[in-house]
């Protein structure tokens, strides 16, 4: 089966580009049939001479991003985009939402959805949508959401996964907390799932745990690719009968967004060094998951300054604020490299990470693969719906209602058909997102 | 890619186009060596034959013609660049000058004839994004027929996003009667355009001479390399230089850096209409103080992360701004940093982290931070900077302007010139000097905020 990739504005371009690039080489690497073949079904086709075209639509209206990945990928030798699976225009949405969502988005819906259709056509089976995209700029945020929306009436029955790369939090696109906050409030109604990668985050993983001393958004793309490759790569799943298993966004859907209030995903992976350490680095599964485990307690993305003092409540307290602990309705444990069926994961059947509401067995799932991932010889990855992105998206929405306030910036929006009562419904709905997630406990 | 018209009006607007045309010509040919016609050059210039008709984009360079219209209304400048190195790059059709009307005249058949030459600059290209409109506050011809050229913009092209720059004059300016003039244009400007940038010739002046003195009595060690300095149009097409040459290199560099990113690739593209998103929260409040660094770079190449932190340094100091006021000091609304050359995220978060604290941001934007990389760096220099600050700082000047406008006023000194044009009249005074007034108390208002505890706006509450 068959994900269909649709890349939107310059983030959104740039991140999905690296993905291609990651999940190519790595099922490449080496020699694994089984392996390759069901990674390239699942994010490539070929073209008539055979080379490996990626099943993945770009779309951003301005031309420079999307000119370059699709020269990037001709030059890899190994992969590249369809020639004609593209769509720009020539004037970026000028980090406005409502100039995406209302004027750019309905005037170009009927190209963009003959460019999906015809990908979709030529997937023998599809497994679903991914839509990757930023909140912050207009484009990604403001046209994917309007994109999300018709794809959403043409596929009812597909699954539809967001990628969303959340802004650094001081700021880089000033009306960065309102495109976000219109964005999301939206995509909750339309998306089966919305996986988060934060820029803070990233960097400061490609900063402390890399060693990167220049960090540009290349480094930041290739490590997120590692970590959704890391998720989307092939596994062994529940239900995947000892084969590969065939649907990776439909099992990632229902293993975690069992519960329409609750679609937030967020990842860690471990480990991740610099590259040139990896030959030299050996693992044991005990030690990774032990490390992932209390990473996901006390939601830090890096194995450095974990807080191990952080831990779920024992079945006789009740408040889990004192012990300072996450709560997850739900977790993915995906397993990747040597001795994988060895590895023993008790630890995240804990009841104590959960809410009571499922019992651990419903809430955690696992999926594993003997074949090492991205030159890591062992790797552990969670995808988590929990607490995790309640801090951030809290910041969002108070930083984005002081603006509100002062109605600074809201005449921008307005020029475009976004009303005040739009921006209220919006808050309102993500105030009841927000407040879902407080009381998961 | 979208393409932007210049429009320069009177003799300082387009004494400062001018050196604009020469080193937007002189950047582009330092990064297409190969003398095609690209979509960058397209961005400013069209690609025409010997019978005059356009090449598209991918062809060679046969000869190029600025996208600007030039507007005088007496003939000594524009002759002037007509017959000098730069004719070659404007048409005939598109230069505009008129000794004999007066300013406010309508339906004239000069003015019928500026319309219809934007019209034309308008048609020829396929995705209109922006005019820029340079022009001074204190000459007649810029202050009033270049504004009035910015309200038929918004009329002709309500579309079209307008940026301007605007020369503002220095304290003992040669025009005595320059008060009435930028009070008369600031109505205009605060009502018509997008974006306002405004230049003090005292500034450019002191930048000037700093960068003389340096270079001449340059420290051993630090020696400056000549074709660097902001001030220099060495590699242009123009030969001797003129007096105010300098000065205006200084404007010219301002606009090809905030236009830079819209031309050339980056890892963070910042697009021309990026600017008044970003930059503008309530819509008279946009005028944006900007400051470059380098204004000079030294010799030696080797760049150490120290010296690229000074340039993120020098961007928030008094002697790289190009307005005369104080930012640190004020309240900011919001700020863009418009980064060119080899400089990555990482260079940007570090320095916002370590210039923050000591700029004061106004309560509802403590994040106010815009930020643009684009791969390409000026000529000579290895990176570059430009900061637009929205700060309430411009208010001060402001006030000063509206001093020596009621000076005169209050005497009615040199009023009759005004008067006797047709179409004027003494309430356009009193208007211009109220919309200045509210202006000023506009930003009063948010200054007031300043340094007061604001505690976060009650949120929303949801029914459970
Ligand atoms: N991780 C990552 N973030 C990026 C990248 N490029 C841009 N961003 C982030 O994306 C946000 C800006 O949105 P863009 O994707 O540039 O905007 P756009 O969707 O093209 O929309 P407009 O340009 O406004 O039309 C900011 O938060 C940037 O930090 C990238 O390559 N990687
Ligand atoms: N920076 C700069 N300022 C100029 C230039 N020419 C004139 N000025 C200033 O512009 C003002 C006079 O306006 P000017 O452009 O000569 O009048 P106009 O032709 O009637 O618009 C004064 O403040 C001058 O100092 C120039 O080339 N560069
Ligand atoms: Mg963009
Ligand atoms: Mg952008």
């Amino acid at each position: 089966m068959s994900v269909v990739t649709v890349q939107l504005g310059q983030c959104g371009n740039q991140v999905a580009h690296q993905l291609f690039d990651t999940v190519c080489s790595d099922a490449q690497d080496g020699q694994r049939k089984t392996y390759c073949t069901a990674s390239t079904e699942r994010f490539f086709r070929r073209s008539s001479q055979g080379d490996l075209v990626a099943r993945a639509v770009l779309i951003d209206m301005e031309p420079k991003v999307i000119n370059h990945c699709m020269n990037e990928a001709a030059h890899s030798g190994r992969w590249s985009y369809g020639d004609t699976s593209h769509f720009s225009q020539k004037q970026g949405s000028g980090n406005n939402w409502a100039n995406g969502y209302c004027v750019h988005g309905p005037r170009h819906k009927e190209v963009v959805e003959e460019l999906v259709r015809r990908e979709v056509e030529r997937c023998d089976r599809l497994a679903g949508l991914m839509a990757m995209m930023s909140v912050a700029g207009g484009t990604g945020s403001g046209v994917g959401t309007f994109v999300t929306q018709g794809l959403r009436d043409i596929y009812p029955k597909s699954f539809i996964l967001n990628h969303l790369t959340w802004p650094y939090e001081t700021g880089e696109v000033i009306v960065q907390n309102y495109n976000s906050m219109l964005t999301l409030a939206h995509l909750y109604q339309l998306s089966d799932a919305i996986l988060v990668h934060e820029n803070d985050t990233v960097h400061r993983i490609c900063s402390q745990l890399l060693n990167i001393k220049h960090i540009s958004f290349s480094d930041i793309n290739k490590l997120i690719a590692h970590q959704l490759g890391s998720v989307l790569q092939p596994a062994l799943t529940a239900d995947s009968h000892g084969g590969y298993s065939r649907n990776p966004l439909g099992e990632l859907v229902c293993a975690l967004a069992c519960h329409p209030e609750y679609k937030l995903l967020s990842v860690c992976t471990i480990p991740q060094m610099p590259s040139a350490s990896i030959a030299y680095s050996t693992f044991s599964w005990p030690a990774l998951l032990k490390h992932l485990r209390q990473m996901l307690i006390s939601n830090s993305k890096m194995e450095e300054g974990i807080d191990w003092q952080a831990r779920p409540p024992a079945a006789s307290e009740r408040s889990r604020s004192l012990t300072g602990a996450n709560t997850s309705l739900a977790n993915l444990l995906i397993l990747r490299g040597k001795d994988v069926y060895s590895a023993e994961t008790g630890g995240f059947e804990d009841p104590g990470l959960y809410t009571p509401w499922l019992s651990s067995g419903e809430a955690l799932n696992l999926w594993k693969s003997p074949v090492p991932f991205n030159k890591y010889e062992k790797s552990a990855t969670v995808v988590s719906n929990s607490r995790a992105l309640l801090r951030p998206l809290d910041h969002m929405v108070r930083k984005a209602w002081n603006m509100f306030a002062s109605r600074a910036y809201i005449h921008q929006y307005v020029k475009f058909g976004i009303s005040e009562e739009d921006f209220l419904d919006s808050f309102t709905s993500l105030e009841q997102v927000i407040s879902s997630y407080s009381q998961l406990c | 890619m979208t393409q932007s018209i210049v429009v320069q009006v009177g003799q300082c607007g387009n004494q400062v186009g001018c050196r604009f045309w020469d080193l937007a010509l002189r950047e582009h040919a330092n990064v297409n060596k190969m003398g095609e016609y690209d979509e960058a050059l397209g961005s400013f210039f069209r690609n025409v034959d010997s019978r005059n008709r356009a090449c598209g984009v991918g062809g060679r360079i046969q000869h190029l013609k600025a996208r600007a219209v030039l507007v005088d209304m007496e003939e000594g400048v524009v002759n002037e660049i007509l017959q000098g190195p730069l004719g070659e790059v404007f048409d005939s059709t598109q230069l505009l000058t008129d000794v004999a009307v007066g300013h406010m005249t309508y339906g004239s058949c000069y003015w019928e004839q500026i319309v219809d030459t934007l019209r034309k600059a308008a048609e020829h290209c396929d995705c209109l994004q922006c005019f820029f409109l340079i022009h001074s506050m204190g000459g007649g011809t810029g202050s009033g027929l270049g504004t009035r050229v910015l309200s038929l913009l918004e009329e002709e092209f309500p579309e079209v996003c307008r940026i301007v720059t605007s020369v503002y004059p220095s304290a003992e300016d040669d025009v005595i009667t320059s008060p009435y003039n930028s009070v008369l244009a600031m109505k205009e400007l605060t009502e018509h355009a997008d974006c306002v940038i405004p230049v003090e010739n005292q500034s450019l002046v002191d930048i000037v001479s700093k960068i003389k003195h340096m270079s001449d009595g340059g420290m051993p060690g630090r020696v400056i390399k000549r074709d660097s300095t902001i001030i220099s149009g060495e590699g242009g097409l123009s030969g001797a230089e003129k007096p105010f040459d300098a000065m205006n290199n200084i404007v010219a560099n301002l606009l090809l850096n905030i236009t830079s990113s819209a031309r050339f690739e980056g890892s963070l593209n910042m697009d021309l209409n990026e600017i008044a998103m970003n930059l503008v929260p309530f819509p008279r409040l946009h005028y944006l103080v900007p400051s470059l660094t380098p204004l000079y770079t030294l010799a030696d190449v080797s760049i150490p992360t120290r010296r690229l932190d000074q340039m993120f340094s020098d961007a928030f100091s008094k002697d790289h701004q190009l307005f005369r006021c104080d930012p640190k000091n004020s309240l900011y609304l919001a700020c863009a940093l418009m980064v060119r050359g080899n400089v990555q995220v990482s260079d940007l978060r570090r320095n916002i982290e370590r210039l923050r604290p000591s700029l004061p941001f106004v309560s509802w934007n403590q994040e106010g931070w815009k930020t643009g990389l684009c791969s390409v760096p000026p000529v000579g220099h290895s990176h570059a900077l430009l900061a637009l600050a929205n700060n309430t700082c411009v208010k001060s000047r402001f006030m000063e302007l509206r001093e020596s406008f009621t000076k005169l006023y209050r005497k009615k000194a040199h009023l009759h010139h005004y008067l006797n044009v047709e179409g004027m009249e003494q309430r356009s005074f009193s208007e211009a000097l109220n919309s200045l007034s509210s202006l000023i108390e506009e930003y009063d208002h948010l200054d007031a905020t300043k340094g007061k505890l604001m505690r976060d706006a009650a949120r929303l509450s949801i029914a459970r």
